[in-house]
């Protein structure tokens, strides 16, 4: 295969050549990378299909239902050990914030209210949306250096101080999609719509139809 | 930290004090503010030689070529403590000329400015999720491949907001003198014209499959800025693009490759784009919930909204101008819609008594600034100038309080100075995707102010 051969001389595929020797993985990389069920393009013939590898690093932007998360888990009593280390400089000792950086605890009960507390325990409707900033975009400064192990620790704690899950609830994949968020229903509408913008006005859905107020007990 | 009413409220209390630890410090030459890139780090006096082309070129100098030292004009680092939050230079509008944004003059938001400096050779694109063929992409390949260049504004889903003016007034309040509305409030969009490949082209080579209805794109920059858009969006008019005004895209903009989603807010416009995902359901990223959604007095949140709704300013003559003296001027400014081209403008010079339609540039782009021009005689006495632009679907641009009642503000001007402050505290306008008509006082004395922010006129401001 022409096309697969060029790729195999790209910077990138030697790095993984040599890093799969270092694995004696070689045969097996090397059939991943130039071998087997290379794709393209139609007419054009350009791309080549990405390796087993490189789709478990590139799909890490983890959805609602969780098919992106790694194996690993973690609770809030390991994540309270990382958070003091990593985490407090910004966000406070308990998640309360400091300034002026955002809290990740508090404000259940506020969002009907003129002291509104918009925190990810408040206001983010899924657990994994918290998993996923973490583990993409946090602590600043030093993204993408926690483990699976210590991000599942990290949002244990957070959603056990938030009071939505328990001090000994372990978190993993599975268990973490089950997390009911208390605000899980505030966001309309609901699911979101994706209509073609051609057929939308530009006014606000405030002004569109409307589902009923929630109650202040949230 | 409590934050008030909403997260803009919060962002706003938050922000106004680290402006008091930033901006405070930044000292002053001849009544010029010295520029800091980041609040509280002194970079030095704006270099107003920047890309200049010296005296005396050599050769060497004209090989990228430079503007004349005549020339002052530059994108302001960002007002006040804004600029820490990620939104950074501001776009000159008070000197743009036609409808292209040149990219040094583009905006920028970004929350690091350690903008990563992408090798292209190293660069790819994978697309892949619910596909028949996940493939990747390199930069030549993406190169190669049939291409579009389309004139396509972007506007961040803040400009023009409270929190804008709140920041501008602050650094004013502190003696910066650089900053004036029509650049610190509403200088976050500019135009340009975007080269690359159709996403559809891309989606419909690697077969979407049944029950695929979003996309999330991730990028490679620090945070790895990802967002979901609609597939429908994504077969319409989106564009992978790596061409910015006839050069490759910027650093800034997202060098080597960057997803242009005509129309709507800046967020969804990924930079160095690396991952297209194709799932069933938006992701619910950090970007569409704890940002970028509203949230209404009673406790529910609208998501998702993302079209910029019909917008114009007059651009010349603005809050950064002086009129030397009565007679002739030509009254420009820019008007621009998310959805569709913009069919008319009107202006009006006599406070919103009447109005008059502007000369449209042609050709008018669909989801790009338009220029508009008025010619016009100033006798010399106090008036109030503003514009309104209505799009090809008939959408009409709003007065901020025809807003505030879209958002449930019942309240009628006239609004007493004095209540102004808690009139904008109270109100229920939303921080984003704000697109008022913008008033400008001209003055005897040929100064303008802005008549929107720091005044809700009484009428006759815009009757009926
Ligand atoms: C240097 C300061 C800093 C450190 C250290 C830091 N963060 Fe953050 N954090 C931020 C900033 C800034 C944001 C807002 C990010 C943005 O806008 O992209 C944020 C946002 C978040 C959010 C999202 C909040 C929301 O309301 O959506 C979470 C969750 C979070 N951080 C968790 C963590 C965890 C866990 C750690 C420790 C591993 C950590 N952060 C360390 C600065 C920091």
């Amino acid at each position: 295969m022409g096309a697969s051969k060029t790729h195999c001389t790209t910077r990138y595929c030697r790095i993984r050549i040599s890093l799969a020797k270092a694995n004696f993985l070689l045969p097996v990389m090397a059939l991943l990378a130039c071998g087997t069920a290379m794709a393209q393009l139609p007419i054009y013939n350009v791309g080549r299909t990405p390796t087993e590898a490189e789709l478990r690093t590139w799909d890490n932007v983890v959805g609602p239902d969780g098919k992106e998360l790694p194996p690993g888990s973690g609770t809030a009593k390991e994540g309270a050990t990382l958070y003091a280390a990593k985490c407090v400089a910004c966000h406070g000792k308990d998640g309360e914030g400091v300034f002026p950086y955002r809290a990740l605890v508090g404000g259940r009960g506020t969002l009907n209210t003129p002291a509104a507390n918009l925190t990810v325990g408040s206001y983010t409707p899924y657990a994994t949306t918290i998993w996923d900033f973490i583990n993409r975009a946090m602590p600043q400064y030093a993204e993408r250096t926690l483990s699976p192990d210590d991000v599942y620790a990290l949002t244990a704690w957070i959603l056990a101080k938030n009071g939505i899950i328990k001090e000994t609830d372990v978190m993993d994949k599975n268990t973490l999609v089950q997390v009911q968020m208390p605000n899980r229903h505030g966001f309309y509408p609901d699911p979101p719509q994706a209509a073609p913008d051609k057929n939308r006005s530009w006014l606000p859905y405030w002004n569109q139809a409307k589902p009923a107020a929630k109650s202040a007990a949230k | 930290m409590n934050s008030k009413l909403s997260d803009r409220r919060g962002f706003l209390k938050r922000g106004a004090a680290l402006a008091g630890l930033a901006v405070g410090s930044i000292p002053f030459v001849n009544g010029k503010a010295l520029a800091s890139v980041t609040p509280g780090l002194i970079k030095g006096e704006v270099d107003t030689k920047l890309g200049v082309t010296p005296d005396e070129p050599t050769i060497q100098d004209l090989l990228y070529g430079g503007r004349s030292s005549y020339e002052k004009t530059v994108a302001i680092d960002s007002i006040g403590r804004l600029g820490a939050l990620g939104l950074r230079n501001l776009t000159p509008l008070q000197d743009s000329i036609g409808v292209i944004t040149p990219a040094s003059f583009h905006y920028l938001v970004s929350r690091d400015l350690k903008l990563p400096n992408i090798d292209p050779r190293e660069h790819t694109l994978m697309i892949h999720g619910m596909v028949d063929r996940p493939l990747t992409f390199t930069m030549e390949e993406i190169k190669r491949l049939p291409s579009v260049s389309r004139v396509y504004f972007l506007e961040c889903t803040g400009n023009s907001g409270l929190a804008h003016y709140k920041s501008l007034l602050g650094d004013m309040k502190r003696g910066r003198k650089d900053v004036t509305v029509i650049q610190g409030v509403h200088g976050r969009t500019s135009t340009s014209e975007w080269t690359g490949v159709p996403l559809s082209l891309l989606l419909k080579g690697v077969g979407v499959q049944k029950g695929a209805s979003w996309l999330i794109a991730e990028g490679s920059d620090i945070g790895r800025h990802a967002k979901s858009i609609p597939l429908t969006k994504a077969m319409d008019d989106v564009i992978v693009a790596y061409g910015q005004n006839g050069e490759a895209i910027r650093r800034e903009q997202g060098y080597p490759l960057r997803l242009l989603v005509p129309g709507f807010q800046g967020v969804c416009n990924v930079k160095f784009v690396r991952s297209i995902k194709l799932v069933d359901k938006p992701y619910y990223l950090r970007p569409e919930i704890s940002a970028y959604t509203n949230l209404h007095p009673d406790g529910m949140a609208t998501w998702y909204e993302s079209q910029v709704g019909p917008k114009s300013l007059i651009t010349f003559p603005s809050d950064a101008h002086k009129l030397p003296g009565r007679g002739f001027y030509e009254i420009s400014g820019i008007a621009w819609c998310g959805r569709g081209k913009i069919s008319r403008v009107e202006v009006s010079t006599d406070n919103g008594w009447t109005w008059k339609d502007a000369n449209l540039q042609q050709p008018i782009f669909s989801k790009a600034w338009t220029r508009f021009r008025l010619p016009w005689n100033w006798d010399g006495t106090e008036t109030v100038i503003m514009s309104r632009c209505t799009n090809e679907y008939g959408d009409i641009q709003p007065t901020m309080l025809e807003l505030a009642k879209l958002w449930g503000d019942d309240r009628t001007p006239p609004i007493p100075a004095s209540e102004i402050e808690q009139w904008w505290e109270t109100s229920s306008i939303s921080e984003f995707l704000n697109n008022p008509i913008q008033p400008w006082r001209v003055k005897p004395d040929g100064s303008i102010q802005d008549a929107l922010y720091n005044t809700l006129l009484p009428n006759p401001y815009f009757p009926g």
